[in-house]
């Protein structure tokens, strides 16, 4: 496989500057645990958050960690699509006969990120055996899954939030509202933001599938909105659901895309 | 003050990239004020010392302040080191650390009146927000943002200076990202960490004099006194790190190499 290539090109050349990645890799993994010291001081002023106890919120936090990690680490850089389409870079990719979504994600594949997803799996590992999970096999099942399946909802969030380039190259960090914006959105019980946000971010972007509904299944707790519990079995549906959304976006903004002509 | 009208011009003139940056600010207000009062909602009328405006205002102010001080921008003296570019600077007959201090708070300025307002505006329309009791808290929290403002210039220029011996400086940005935020007050207030370790931070390290200062000073948290203490605390800062910067300046360009070619 061509794209496989490409990575693996990439890594290699990535690893010769060994410090480099060293340093890099480091930076990630504290980057990781930022998100987790947020949450262990919030609980040291307040004894619940929404209605939730520690154990739960940090459950939520670790699930949201590993899926965004991944995500950043597979399709991250595709934000720097903002600079290809300044410098009229992302003409190359177009006249490759490989689909220029693949090669972008290819091309800038951030290999010290692994440092982050390592880190978020090891949380996720000590958010569990913290305790709030009664561990069956249906529950390991959805722990393994929940984390791939929010990976492709952020994913989603930022290959559709990237694609804003192509209309807008002025757009600066913008798309970071959504994407590590909604990292800290799903890190928390929806059941603190408000009507309209929650609707917003939370339903109609899918962040509640990516921690929020699984956790309520894996600490047996009904939701206090409402929501029926089969929701927690759902996000795979909806990841696939964002992947194709972000995948016709992008197919639209590729059409929309002029060159810059320098 | 050529050069801080030039600053002034200069981002004046990047108007869709501020439109951005305000809209991404407001959008982390409402996350961030979201987590705050639920933090709030959950426990007594008050936490750590603020009460619900009071935090509201922290939040929506310090959204606003990321875009006056600049938290985070990219590494441009770096690159402009890496590439020799610098030279330029230094052929001015003005140190390039008060050449660059002119343009940013020149930057600031204008940062005042777009970035820092909006969210500000955004944040007093949905939410209840605190307006100081004392009137010497305007004038008190005006010159707090000007000292935290240079504090944040010395340390990205200290960020970036470190290109002058590493010619990456990618390390060190990283780490100012990670700590800036989480001790400055910009993730959360640092009177969220023990008292002890709040107060050492505080004195002991520049970051808190960046968001947290200023912000602690608008909503009035402590006496008059109090907060003359804490704009003390930023003006120490300010000496320290221009004094480094100078120095570490005069020490980088014994070491600069201009790369041929």
């Amino acid at each position: 496989m061509a794209y496989r290539h490409l990575v693996a090109a990439q890594v290699r050349s990535q690893a010769q500057y060994r410090a480099s990645l060293a340093v890099d890799v480091a930076g990630s993994v504290l980057f990781g645990l930022l998100d987790i010291v947020s949450v262990v001081m919030l609980f040291r002023v307040t004894p619940t958050l929404g209605g939730f106890g520690f154990a739960e919120v940090f459950l939520m936090a670790a699930l949201a960690s590993c899926a965004f990690a991944t995500a950043d680490l597979a399709v991250g850089n595709v934000e720097r699509l903002r600079q290809y389409v300044r410098s009229g870079l992302f003409d190359a990719l177009l006249v490759r006969p490989l689909s220029s979504l693949a090669q972008l994600m290819a091309m800038d594949v951030a290999t010290r990120r692994v440092g982050r997803v390592a880190f978020g799996v090891g949380v996720l590992i000590l958010a569990v055996a913290n305790g709030p999970v009664e561990l069956t096999p249906l529950r390991l099942t959805l722990l393994t899954v929940t984390p791939i399946a929010g990976a492709v909802i952020f994913g989603a969030v930022f290959v559709a939030t990237a694609t804003v380039a192509f209309w807008w190259i002025e757009s600066g960090e913008i798309a970071n509202g959504l994407t590590y914006g909604g990292l800290n959105f799903t890190q928390y019980p929806i059941t603190i933001y408000g009507a309209l946000f929650r609707r917003l971010f939370a339903y109609a972007i899918g962040f509640a599938f990516v921690a929020y509904y699984p956790t309520l299944v894996l600490v047996d707790r009904p939701d206090p909105l409402g929501a029926p519990a089969f929701l927690g079995y759902a996000a795979p549906v909806i990841a696939v659901v964002a992947a194709v959304a972000a995948g016709l976006v992008w197919r639209t903004g590729v059409r929309h895309y002029r060159s810059t002509g320098s | 003050m050529a050069l801080a009208a030039a600053g002034f011009q200069r981002y004046a003139t990047y108007r869709q990239a501020m439109v951005a940056a305000v809209v991404t600010n407001s959008v982390f207000g409402f996350l961030r004020i979201a987590v705050m009062l639920a933090v709030i909602g959950a426990g007594t009328r008050t936490v750590v010392g603020y009460d619900e405006r009071q935090l509201a205002t922290f939040v929506w102010a310090g959204q606003g302040l990321i875009g006056v001080v600049l938290l985070w921008s990219l590494p441009e003296l770096a690159e402009r080191i890496r590439s020799g570019d610098v030279i330029t600077d230094l052929l001015r007959p003005i140190d390039p650390v008060w050449q660059l201090l002119a343009a940013d708070l020149g930057r600031a300025g204008y940062a005042v009146l777009t970035r820092f307002v909006v969210p500000v505006v955004v944040g007093a329309l949905v939410f209840d927000l605190y307006a100081p009791r004392r009137p010497v808290t305007y004038a008190l929290f005006m010159g707090s943002i000007l000292l935290a403002t240079i504090v944040c210039f010395s340390c990205r220029y200290l960020v970036n200076a470190a290109a002058y011996w590493l010619l990456d400086v990618r390390g060190p940005q990283t780490a100012w990202t990670l700590t800036s935020g989480i001790f400055g007050g910009l993730n959360f207030p640092v009177w969220f960490f023990p008292d002890a370790l709040a107060i050492g931070l505080i004195v002991g390290t520049p970051f808190p004099s960046i968001i947290q200062i200023p912000l602690d000073v608008l909503v009035e948290r402590g006496s008059p006194t109090v907060q003359l203490e804490l704009l003390g605390v930023q003006a120490g800062w300010v000496v320290a790190l221009l004094a480094l910067c100078r120095w570490v300046q005069r020490r980088g360009e014994r070491k600069l190499v201009i790369q041929g070619g």
